[in-house]
């Protein structure tokens, strides 16, 4: 299974990426993006809206379904990747390379499973 | 406890990712999603296990009268070897189910249910017959596959040597040998796309798959799941039991009237239809131009009032846009006519499309 050791995750299978500034990216893991399918929309968060880690930060629509993604850490998103709107199937194809939304002023990181850890939880599943 | 159906280590011995589906371990798609499943079966074809579905047979020398009685659409002038479909209701006009019916002859008949109103239709119709009349639920005696797309004639065709398949949409022949198994063979489905559908005794169903997947390797046959059979009926406005039509929905409504015979001298349901008079509701295909997708029961606007909500939605692969049904009151507004429809909070712009979204080209 597919999760770089550079970034963190979540349970819910979110990824992030620490970036210098103190910010993160925020995107979907290979195992999220391989369990939903083929995505053809994404909802993306509204820039300026802050987030609880847990929180819903906005939602994927795949052929099949609609599922939530979570916010991973406290913050407050700065940016989204409107690329998405057009080619939603980019999580699909790169889905480390693909992020969702941006955050600053972000807190709870410590909380989050290094790549190791979240691989363990997965292969329980 | 789910059932598995007897092609359930095929799907899983092919990649198939399982659900749980109306009872039984079924694949929602296989490795190459259910875009490409999608698309497989509108420009080649796809193969789908279906052997979930109620298989019902009535015999007896008032066979007919009572399939006149039960079901809704007229019988009488139907020919041996034909396929009818038809809406089954309650006295109040509400829907049992929707199912098709097979005519070997005038004295049996196969009727085929969705498989999460099985029980519930087998109890309805044994406690309404009447007369010289046997009813028997051979569903777990039948497996059933489905080869669907443009492809499928040339590729059953492979494995059926010298003998004549049915032609005519909505017709059958039994037996067919399919690369020696004994099949029911129908020019039915649920895509919106040309196909067959056979029949055959489970024990024989994974040779028959395998069979059918290895002759159509060179004519780009691929195993779907669930998830492409539903994006696939909803581009062709298929209707689905518990979507568009339940037991508070009459077939009326959802525009299902050329299979409800009115003329006919009687069936369960048609006094209350009758007094009904003419529907409140109707069933519109709405076209998504925001952005988004709604699926079932989102709340419609138009002109800031709600009138109405859908009923099943999704992206469809072939058309490249989202798409949903809806049911709204009557009248419904026009073709053209911009409405909203409420996803989650957000209100999402959609345009009011005729029906079906998509059909395919002779």
């Amino acid at each position: 299974m597919n999760a770089p050791k550079e970034l963190l995750y979540t349970k819910s299978h979110e990824w992030v990426k620490k970036l210098d500034d103190g910010s993160v990216l925020i995107g979907l893991s290979d195992k999220a993006q391989s369990d939903l399918g083929d995505l053809v929309f994404v909802n993306l968060p509204t820039v300026g809206d802050s987030f609880a880690a847990e929180d819903t930060l906005c939602d994927v629509e795949s052929v099949k379904a609609v599922s939530d993604v979570y916010a991973p850490v406290n913050g407050t998103v700065t940016e989204v990747n409107e690329i998405l709107l057009d080619t939603p199937e980019a999580i699909n194809q790169d889905p480390y390379g693909t992020w969702i939304a941006k955050m600053t002023d972000v807190s709870g990181l410590e909380n989050l499973l290094d790549a190791d850890a979240y691989v363990a939880i997965c292969e329980e599943e | 406890m789910e059932l598995k159906t007897p092609l359930y280590d095929c799907h899983v011995a092919g990649g198939g990712k399982i659900v749980p589906f109306a009872g039984y371990l079924l694949p929602v798609q296989y490795p190459s999603g259910v875009i490409a499943e999608h698309m497989a079966v509108r420009t080649h074809a796809g193969l789908f296990d279906v052997s979930h579905m109620g298989e019902v047979m009535i015999t007896g020398p008032d066979a007919f009268a009572n399939i006149q009685n039960l079901f809704t659409n007229d019988f009488t002038n139907m020919t041996d070897g034909r396929v009818r479909y038809s809406p089954m209701c309650y006295e109040d006009g509400g829907v049992v189910d929707d199912l098709i019916v097979y005519r070997y002859h005038q004295e049996k008949y196969l009727v085929v249910v969705n498989a999460s109103n099985r029980h519930k239709d087998v109890e309805w119709m044994k406690s309404h017959l009447f007369g010289d009349v046997k009813l028997e639920d051979i569903s777990d005696q039948v497996a059933q596959v489905a080869l669907q797309g443009p492809a499928s004639t040339k590729i059953l065709s492979k494995l059926t040597g010298e003998q004549e398949l049915p032609v005519k949409f909505y017709t059958f022949k039994d037996p067919i040998l399919v690369d020696g198994i004994s099949c029911l063979v129908s020019t039915t489905g649920y895509t919106g796309e040309s196909g067959y559908e056979c029949y055959c005794d489970p024990a024989d169903a994974p040779k028959l798959w395998n069979a059918l997947l290895e002759a159509g390797k060179d004519e780009g046959l691929i195993p779907c799941g669930l998830g492409a059979r539903d994006t696939l009926r909803l581009e062709a406005a298929m209707p689905l039991y518990g979507h568009e039509m339940d037991e508070t929905v009459t077939p009326l409504e959802t525009g299902l009237g050329s299979y409800v015979k009115m003329n006919k001298p009687d069936f369960i349901g048609k006094k209350a239809l009758e007094e009904k008079g003419e529907p409140a509701r109707t069933r519109i295909g709405l076209k998504i131009t925001g952005r988004g997708i709604a699926r079932e029961h989102c709340d419609v606007y138009g002109n800031g009032r709600k009138i109405g909500a859908t009923t099943s939605g999704t992206h469809c692969p072939f058309l490249g846009y989202a798409v949903a049904m809806a049911l709204v009151e009557s009248p419904a507004p026009e073709t053209g006519t911009p409405v909203e429809i409420d996803v989650r909070g957000r209100k999402i712009t959609a345009e009011v499309v005729s029906l079906p979204f998509y059909k395919k080209s002779k």
